[in-house]
């Protein structure tokens, strides 16, 4: 490649990357410091670590949010999996547009537009049959799995359709049962594709605060909601070691899931070549 | 070729013995199948019907009722708009259809101004991000490949932790005794602070800084499936590095590059907590105009006149990303 665009490339590749994590380093740095001022350097110190673990308030925040995404993921990725199986499998069928089209709408609406239009339908339905009654955990539940089911669709749904449909022909060819292939063929192979739709699902509902914010009652505050009252009164420490206890858990997770799915290619190229060298 | 799937299997060997367990648990499966039969059901339209009534219900019906509402007078009370239709008595009914609302919006300086606004912060964001991330998708692709997952999760890593976080980081990177302003102060450059918190420079900066990941990701595939015999024969024949890139990267990467700039514009244009953290009191978006109507004003109608008519001004780019995406499917394919 010619010398001086590389060149170029790398400076801009450096910029990039430090404009992504110097943000995220500071709030890292300045979690361990002892001045209440969170820019002014005083000295090291693990009090807002120690301040945070007696804060009852984030503590049940974060219980909430824990128990909100851990459902929503679990309904997003059901309802988005058989939403992504009949658009990938099931070819034309009545209403198919219709069901591409709310499918994916979800990922490029604006959140104050979701949040809104389903606050308004909750209102409307307490008024019309009573239920839900008030807002709180289920209509904050339903809200998010409404909005994540959608990224588990679009997941599986590609998943399925780079999938080669021979393995399931070949087992319905056999007199399997539709159901029978889908648990014993299709499932086990997209099963890394769910389970990445089930991380993505409770990461959007764990991180949302638009939508909440409209769809959540008194006494329901998830971690979003809390951080972002503090946080509109000025920046504090405490804040900044939650922001780093999140970010390593999220690190940790993110990598060692790296890690394994490459050890799984690697086996999976490996298991190939030895095949095609047995068949040879 | 067969022997390589069987292989594949062997990778996850735990996985099809337990299932076959659950499905002789499932007995009633069958029993299930047999009763939807009964009732004219097939399975593939028991599979299909279980999202699309929750769809139907969740994000349909919602929008009907945004609709109607947005049409509808406001009164006090709960909830506090006028119904449409009223039985004046067994025979007659009142229809009433107020597109007041509209009209507000429209005579309403603060609203236009608001509408311009947003369109401008998505559309000069859009652009710095391209520019940056443009660069950084064209490094990555052409990384060694080893480098590539790596580079790839670093530009993702970011996405999955909190963005409120990460928006709340530059309030302390730009605030007066803020990082930047702390550098440049003890380096001399400046003598006393430059206010970068509350401007549409730190909005712009936010959404760039946010929504960054979105543009690289689809540049990245679109540059890395870029067919490299090409610049070279353009090399050969004498073209320049710059008119090359111009002439075959751009037109052949346009599919990476419209779907990043709509991934980017269309959530930049709606978005509330980049202006409300680090916007001033008159970076005034639409997403924060509706928020304020909403929960400050207490004015739902004209809140969701507020949503329609975002909802009008998203319809262009979201069928524009609709159609590219479409077309990268099938590239795929």
């Amino acid at each position: 490649m010619n010398q001086r665009r590389s060149f170029f490339v790398l400076t801009m590749m450096t910029f990039g990357f430090a404009f992504l994590y110097i943000p995220i380093l500071s709030l890292i740095v300045y979690s361990f410091n002892e001045s209440r001022l969170v820019t002014v350097w005083a000295g090291f110190s693990t009090k807002w670590y120690v301040a945070l673990l007696h804060n009852e308030a984030v503590i049940n925040a974060a219980k909430l949010s824990l128990k909100i995404a851990a459902l929503n993921a679990t309904g997003a990725t059901i309802l988005g999996t058989l939403a992504g199986l009949a658009l990938a499998r099931f070819g034309r069928f009545r209403g198919r547009s219709l069901l591409t089209g709310m499918a994916t709408a979800p990922l490029v609406m604006p959140e104050v537009i979701t949040g809104l239009s389903l606050l308004l339908l909750f209102v409307a339905m307490e008024q019309a049959f009573g239920w839900p009654a008030g807002r709180g955990f289920t209509t904050i539940t339903i809200a998010h799995i409404t909005f994540s089911m959608a990224y588990v669709t679009v997941v599986v749904q590609s998943r399925l359709s780079t999938l080669d449909e021979s393995l399931e022909e070949a087992a319905m060819d056999l007199g399997a049962r539709p159901a029978k292939v889908f648990f014993l063929i299709t499932l086990p192979i997209i099963l890394p594709a769910i389970l990445a739709g089930w991380l993505l699902a409770f990461t959007l509902s764990w991180d949302d605060l638009v939508i909440t914010s409209f769809v959540s009652g008194p006494g329901s505050s998830t971690l979003p909601i809390l951080i972002f009252s503090k946080v509109r009164l000025g920046v504090s420490p405490d804040i900044n070691a939650l922001a780093t206890i999140l970010v390593l858990i999220v690190a940790t997770g993110i990598v060692t899931a790296g890690i394994y799915m490459q050890r799984q290619q690697k086996r999976r190229d490996r298991d190939m070549q030895q095949a095609l060298a047995d068949n040879l | 070729m067969k022997r390589g799937r069987t292989g594949n299997r062997r990778s996850s060997p735990f996985v099809q013995p337990e299932l076959m367990a659950w499905m002789r648990a499932l007995g009633p499966y069958r029993w299930a199948s047999v009763c939807l039969r009964a009732w004219g059901m097939t399975g593939r339209a028991a599979v299909t019907s279980v999202p699309y009534l929750w769809l139907l219900l969740f994000f349909l019906v919602p929008f009907l009722i945004v609709l109607k509402i947005s049409v509808s007078d406001i009164r006090l009370g709960m909830p506090p708009y006028e119904p449409l239709i009223t039985w004046v008595s067994a025979q007659v009914v009142e229809f009433r259809l107020n597109l007041a609302n509209y009209a507000f919006l429209w005579e309403d300086a603060l609203y236009r101004h608001a509408y311009l606004n947003s369109l401008l912060t998505a559309g000069v964001s859009t652009l710095l991000c391209l520019l940056i991330g443009y660069p950084m998708a064209y490094g990555i692709a052409r990384a060694k490949p080893s480098w590539r997952n790596l580079l790839l999760l670093l530009v993702m890593l970011p996405f999955w932790t909190s963005f409120l976080l990460r928006v709340y980081a530059w309030i302390g990177i730009l605030k007066n005794n803020g990082l930047i302003n702390n550098l440049l102060l003890a380096i001399g450059v400046i003598d006393e602070p430059i206010v970068m918190l509350q401007t549409d420079f730190a909005v712009y900066l936010g959404i760039v800084y946010s929504y960054l990941p979105f543009m690289v990701l689809p540049l990245y595939t679109a540059i890395e499936k870029l067919d490299l015999s090409l610049l070279e024969a353009a090399a050969d024949l004498g073209c320049r590095p710059v008119r090359a890139f111009l002439a075959i990267t751009v037109p052949l990467t346009m599919t990476g590059i419209v779907a990043g700039c709509m991934l980017v514009f269309i959530p930049a244009v709606g978005e509330f907590v980049i202006p409300a953290l680090l916007g001033g009191p008159d970076s005034l978006m639409i997403g924060r105009v509706l928020w304020e109507e909403f929960f400050n004003n207490r004015d739902w109608p004209v809140a969701s006149s507020v949503a329609i008519a975002m909802l009008l001004l998203l319809v262009i780019p979201i069928m524009i990303l609709q159609r590219v995406q479409g077309q990268q499917m099938w590239a795929h394919r």
